[in-house]
């Protein structure tokens, strides 16, 4: 096992130097540059090449690639062009508030789905079951900032539970438990919506899941050794239900992240997705670079959590 | 009365589905005496398992037995509520199933799913129940118990499954061990050495077997009575020795001819003609009618009662007052 995860880790480094020479190379393709973004456009053409010169924009591309990963390499994630700020200072602010909200979503999607799936799949074919069947299909089919922008109207403005956005009350001076509350109020509605297709999508998972298996000869013999209806479900089928649901697990993380971006944008959530919003808006390449990295590190520590996590599920799979 | 341990009176099962109902077990009777091996036969679809699952109480939806009474030590296992049913499976009546390839759990140990039996039924707590599963598990005659006991069983073979599944059965000490087709997925060899241990068990605990098949020689070698199941009947019920001598029923003749010997040189397998008739479409009278060479027109007409008939019972109007001697 312990090979195995090294094997992993080594193999990821090739991949994180190949997404980042593409991701480089495809965000130079895309019109403006810096330069346009924080320079007045009535300064004459040779100002800007200057500026332009000073910043190294002027040297080929690879050049520039292999200037970057230099630095990465040395642990250097680079400075915003407009106010020479560290970036990793930058983002290292604004990661606790999405691992925040990613966490959250991450938890409620599994609290929420499983038990919901389950309760599907023992009433199939019946009223609860169609009705679920359908709150689903709206759940991943319905767009994140239409579904926030009515959870807002409803909740926030009409009824007044919850803030419309933020993630404190500004102005107020809260310690212990008062503060938790108030994070609590802030974090339910972007959650929420941050946690809908995922819900969706690990409660047909579920429900297809254990209506296979239900059918399975094992549960058979379990009925036949005398076990309750609850034991049986609940020890013997859900355990083998859940394996394949642990890929969901794989692929929720990238997009919880992947979702961050415009949820915090729609509840203005001090996160790395309004960080990555407004620095593609103002092509901070180093930024956007700096949190595709962060974001495709995830992506391959979430699929090699998820494969240790089969091993540790299903005795079957062993890996050497 | 009280050396039948399990008594099937003119039970009948079906399913309930969307063209009607569907009669799969027509008034099956079946007796079981104590210690007593017996031996169902049949071809599939014959209604062999289902009469199993009817004593479990384990139809699958949307089956019901309709009619009828299971008399298993005199109490009517078919008035019996879940829970009640609960205390007897897996307690006094254990059940060991066709595959023994799929019929485990994958994600628990062997070890696991025997104790859960025993901790259920016997309330034993972990340290006992261990010991007394890696007991069962030798009593099987599985090399290093205490080893195996902790293997998952995709680690063991298809024979060490079913033995693996006879200890869970076993291991309450059930006055009744149900066996459909418990060799069928196993080869040759493996075969007879199942079938040996669970001979060699049931003497020594003192369980009655109710041993289903389509394996002629497995009746012959293991079973005390049989009875011959043709499409949700029992069309004979008879003590082995004398059904092997002398079959009765037309279907029963049918299944001994279509046996191949060394001796036979010819070169086609002798067969019965026809197929079993689907439940949509059972005739009204013998349901065999349709296949037997010796039909007549009562036999299209009234369906054969269950006769005592030399000791054997057997439905088929020939043995009868009725039956018109063929004319030559």
């Amino acid at each position: 096992m312990g090979s195995y995860i090294v094997r992993r880790l080594l193999q990821a480094v090739p991949i994180l130097i190949g997404i980042t020479l593409l991701t480089f190379f495809i965000m130079q393709l895309a019109p403006g540059n810096p330069m346009q973004t924080m320079i007045n456009p009535k300064i004459p053409l040779s100002e800007m090449q200057k500026v332009q010169e000073e910043l190294g924009f002027n040297k080929p591309v690879i050049y520039q690639y292999f200037n970057w990963l230099k630095e990465i390499l040395q642990g250097n994630l680079g400075y915003t062009i407009k106010t020479g700020q560290p970036v990793t200072q930058l983002i290292l602010e604004r990661l606790p508030a999405t691992l925040l909200l990613t966490c959250t979503a991450f938890l409620l999607s599994f609290v929420i789905g499983i038990p919901l799936g389950v309760y599907s799949a023992l009433h199939r074919n019946k009223t609860p079951d169609y009705v679920l069947t359908v709150v689903s299909l709206v759940g991943i089919s319905i767009p994140s900032f239409f579904f926030g922008l009515g959870l807002i109207f409803l909740f926030a403005l009409k009824l007044g539970w919850f803030p419309t956005s933020g993630m404190k009350t500004i102005g107020k001076d809260l310690t212990g438990f008062a503060l938790y509350i108030d994070y609590a109020k802030h974090i339910i509605l972007p959650a929420s919506v941050l946690a809908l297709p995922t819900v969706a999508v690990v409660m047909r998972f579920t429900r297809s899941s254990l209506l296979e298996v239900f059918s399975m000869d094992f549960i058979r013999t379990a009925h036949a050794k005398g076990l309750s209806k609850s034991v049986v479900i609940f020890k013997h089928a859900l355990r083998n239900a859940l394996i394949p649901v642990i890929t969901i697990f794989g692929l929720s993380i990238p997009f919880l992240f992947g979702g961050a971006y415009i949820t915090e944008h729609i509840f203005n959530w001090p996160g790395m997705g309004s960080l990555g919003i407004s620095s593609i808006v103002g092509r901070e390449y180093p930024v956007i670079m700096a949190l595709n990295l962060f974001t495709s590190i995830l992506v391959l520590a979430g699929n090699l959590i998820a494969d240790i996590s089969y091993a540790w599920a299903d005795p079957r799979i062993r890996y050497s | 009365m009280s050396d039948n341990l399990l008594e099937i009176k003119e039970l009948s099962t079906g399913f309930f589905t969307e063209d009607g109902f569907l009669p799969a077990l027509d008034k099956v009777s079946l007796t079981l005496k104590k210690g007593e091996t017996l031996g169902v036969v049949g071809e599939s679809g014959s209604g062999k398992s289902l009469t199993s699952l009817s004593v479990m109480n384990l139809i699958p939806t949307p089956g019901k037995a309709v009619g009828g009474e299971i008399l298993f030590k005199g109490k009517n296992l078919l008035q019996l509520g879940e829970e009640q049913m609960r205390a007897i499976r897996g307690n006094e009546i254990s059940m060991i199933f066709q595959e023994p390839m799929t019929s485990l759990n994958p994600v628990y140990s062997v070890g696991e799913q025997i104790m859960e039996v025993l901790r259920l039924h016997q309330q034993l707590d972990k340290k006992v129940a261990r010991a007394k599963t890696i007991d069962m598990l030798r009593l099987v005659g599985i090399p290093s118990p205490e080893k195996r006991v902790d293997d998952y069983p995709h680690q063991l073979s298809g024979g060490m499954r079913q033995r693996v599944m006879i200890a869970m059965a076993l291991s309450c000490q059930p006055d009744l061990l149900i066996a459909d087709e418990p060799t069928t997925a196993l080869d040759v060899t493996t075969q007879a050495q199942i079938l040996d241990l669970m001979l060699d068990l049931k003497e020594r605990l003192q369980t009655s077997i109710l041993l289903i098949t389509h394996d002629l020689g497995v009746i012959a070698e293991a079973a005390d009575h049989v009875a011959v199941m043709y499409a949700g009947k029992v069309v004979e019920y008879a003590e082995v020795k004398r059904f092997f001598r002398e079959p009765l029923h037309p279907y029963s003749q049918g299944l001994m001819n279509s046996i191949p010997t060394l001796e036979q040189t010819r070169e086609r397998l002798q067969v019965i003609r026809g197929v079993v008739p689907t439940l949509q479409q059972m005739p009204k009278g013998c349901r065999f009618c349709t296949r037997c060479d010796e039909k007549q027109t009562l036999c299209e007409e009234e369906a054969p009662p269950l006769i005592g008939y030399q000791g054997s019972q057997v439905s088929c109007w020939k043995y009868t007052e009725r039956w018109e001697p063929s004319p030559r």
